[in-house]
């Protein structure tokens, strides 16, 4: 598919996956890293124990003398949260806990339907194989199982370590309760609305402002800014047949040069204006300087035509294509 | 639009984001309460905006797809629709409603979906129990090789018949050691049970295992106290819970086999869309089987300790057998009949 073609040459094509939602319309995610999810775990780990070790002090504080009673209550919550912690806060929190909220990521049907409870609950009851079993094992295996010789101890260290690798071994870095609950673990999509360089009006404004205050309607265009807009109207002009000498995928590596993402090489932009000049044959000159304003012409013009191209039903994909 | 000629050449994807910006930018400051604070942190209207611009803005997407070559919008509304998405197809009915759910249809007809696992981890069960009997009832030393010093605490067959009947009755205060004791039994029970759901995933041997085991235990004591003629005392002691305790385990042993039946015998389904199905049926059947544990363990460390009438003992037993017979047998039927099943 021609998005997934521009994006995947982004770098990160590798961990991108699609999905249909139940509309039919396909959407784009990022799967979340083995570190990400480290970090969710650790974090979600480290309130599971600072809410048990706070129930304890509290209750003994509180009920002085009843260890008993303070046994069964820290041992009763030790249980609910080893096996309900996660399941509990996926349900609410729409597949994210504390810690994958913090870690920026969250669990989603592998499917595109709705994250239903069951799934939560499967993907997560089989942590208890996954993780609390060796790790009770690894930790303090008397507990498990007195007397336990030591290869057992190499075999449950041998097993942990092969069951938390498992993500690594396949493309989609599913854990086993993934595999069961049949959900993916992805990035929580960063959302930022940038400039359009192609609007006039957008870009006289400030670099850095936001395109468009929430709730301000877009339409409703100031006096000064349709100043800037007369302003801002094109210098250069192209023919048709300069303009068939590229594609979409030009462009958008146009676009990313004028967004600034070519860090690091101040002479881009002079150099790719002269480049583009040579090879459509660009006739006129262009000021000293004013290379930027050039390819931001050409960037329009390029756009006008191919987005016109496009609405015939001819996608050009890049310059090769023709 | 005021009419200046650069306007007139405004592209129509510029057009389009004039148009169409002001509903993104609503379903984006929604959102960025909604991860703040929760659905909670919206009004009841908000709350019923949200799927329309979700919607909206989804059509937005395929048509900036279709018309629109700025790869920054595309983007945008790619990221923006992606996180609308987990919000609204998120789970998000209330918590009183699901659990009325789960208990009143779901459950039932999760077990009665798993009858042949059912049946096969019984078996199991039962079998472990037949052969532990028949060889502690022939040989008492065999004993020691199915029960564990520390599980047994004393009732071995070097005890004499009046400690094994003592410890029967033993009428205990309702203190705090007994407390202990019943919520250490719920939480190794419950341990062990959903390790026979989660072992399933290695095609099933380790919860055959887990049954067998617990079968054999099972009959262990059964012969060791009917050779000192207490049967009929060993199962009032042991069946008030037993009942819900066994059954959640044999639920959870149906679990496993669920799992275990979709990697190995996944039929006409891809095996992934197997497990995926299956998985959600039994982890559906594990969570109560867990509750039911909770019940039984919550019978075993306080009723069981503060009656000791044979009659009451048995009427609880059977009791609980009825209930479980009747709300497995009956629940939900006529839902699941209308509706399907759940799993999908």
């Amino acid at each position: 598919m021609a998005v997934a073609g521009y994006l995947d040459r982004r770098g990160d094509g590798a961990r991108r996956r699609e999905i249909v939602t139940p509309e039919g319309i396909p959407i784009q995610f990022t799967l979340a890293s083995i570190g990400e999810r480290a970090t969710a775990l650790v974090i979600d780990l480290l309130i599971i124990a600072a809410v048990v070790i706070g129930v304890v002090i509290v209750a003994s504080l509180a009920a002085p003398g009843a260890d008993g009673w303070v046994g069964a209550l820290a041992l009763l919550l030790v249980t609910l949260l080893r096996h309900f912690y996660f399941a509990y806060f996926e349900i609410r929190g729409h597949g994210a806990t504390p810690g994958k909220r913090a870690a920026g990521i969250r669990v989603i049907d592998a499917r595109g339907g709705s994250l239903e409870a069951s799934a939560i609950l499967a993907r997560n009851l089989v942590r208890e194989l996954e993780l609390w079993m060796p790790m009770t094992f690894i930790v303090a295996s008397s507990l498990v199982w007195p007397d336990a010789p030591a290869w057992m101890w190499v075999v449950a260290t041998a097993w942990l370590v092969l069951v938390s690798l498992l993500p690594l071994f396949n493309k989609d870095n599913l854990r086993v309760g993934d595999l069961i609950g049949g959900t993916l673990v992805v990035v929580q999509p960063r959302v930022q609305l940038r400039a359009d360089l192609a609007d006039a009006a957008a870009r006289a404004a400030p670099v850095g402002a936001p395109a468009a205050a929430p709730g301000a309607a877009p339409g409703g265009v100031g006096g000064a800014v349709a100043a800037a807009r007369a302003a801002a109207a094109p210098r250069y002009a192209f023919t048709e047949t300069q303009l068939d000498v590229y594609g979409v995928y030009e462009l958008q590596v146009l676009e990313g040069l004028l967004r600034g993402e070519a860090a690091g090489d101040a002479g881009a932009v002079q150099a790719v204006a002269e480049k583009i000049r040579a090879k459509v044959h660009y006739a006129e000159t262009v000021r000293p300087g004013d290379d930027e304003r050039f390819l931001r012409d050409f960037y329009t013009a390029l756009r006008a035509h191919l987005e016109q191209r496009l609405l015939f039903g001819k996608r050009r994909a890049d310059k090769h294509d023709r | 639009m005021s009419a200046s000629p650069a306007a007139d050449a405004t592209l129509r994807s510029v057009q389009f984001r004039r148009e169409r910006e002001g509903t993104w930018r609503q379903l984006e400051a929604l959102l960025a309460r909604v991860h703040d604070k929760g659905l909670g942190g919206l009004s009841a209207e908000e709350l019923a905006t949200l799927p329309h611009l979700y919607r909206a803005t989804l059509s937005s997407l395929s048509v900036a797809r279709a018309i629109s070559l700025d790869r920054a919008l595309v983007e945008y509304l790619d990221s923006l629709v992606a996180r609308a998405y987990v919000v609204v197809y998120g789970s998000r009915e209330r918590a009183r409603r699901r659990i009325g759910e789960f208990l009143g249809w779901r459950f039932p007809a999760a077990v009665r979906a798993a009858r042949w696992h059912l049946l096969l981890s019984l078996l199991f069960t039962l079998a472990g129990a037949v052969i532990a009997f028949e060889m502690v009832t022939r040989d008492s030393d065999t004993y020691y090789l199915f029960v564990e010093p520390s599980l047994a605490q004393g009732r071995d067959p070097s005890a004499s018949t009046s400690e094994l009947r003592a410890q029967l009755y033993d009428e205990h205060d309702f203190d705090h050691g007994l407390t202990h004791f019943a919520s250490k039994l719920f939480s190794n029970n419950s341990r062990v049970a959903i390790m026979a759901f989660a072992l399933g995933f290695l095609a099933g041997l380790p919860t055959v295992f887990l049954l067998l085991y617990n079968g054999l235990m099972l009959g262990a004591f059964a012969a060791l106290y009917d050779g000192r003629g207490l049967s009929l005392d060993l199962w009032g002691w042991l069946l008030p819970h037993g009942v819900t305790e066994l059954l959640a385990v044999i639920l959870c042993g149906a679990a496993g086999f669920l799992l275990a039946h979709a990697l190995v015998f996944p039929g006409a389904e891809p095996r992934l869309d197997a497990l995926r199905r299956r998985g959600r049926q039994a982890a559906e059947i594990v969570l109560g089987a867990v509750a039911m544990m909770f019940v039984a363990g919550l019978i075993e460390g306080i009723f069981r300790q503060t009656v000791t009438s044979l009659t009451v003992r048995y009427a609880v037993a059977g009791g609980s057998a009825l209930w479980w017979l009747v709300y497995r047998g009956g629940f939900g039927r006529a839902r699941v009949r209308r509706e399907g099943l759940p799993w999908r």
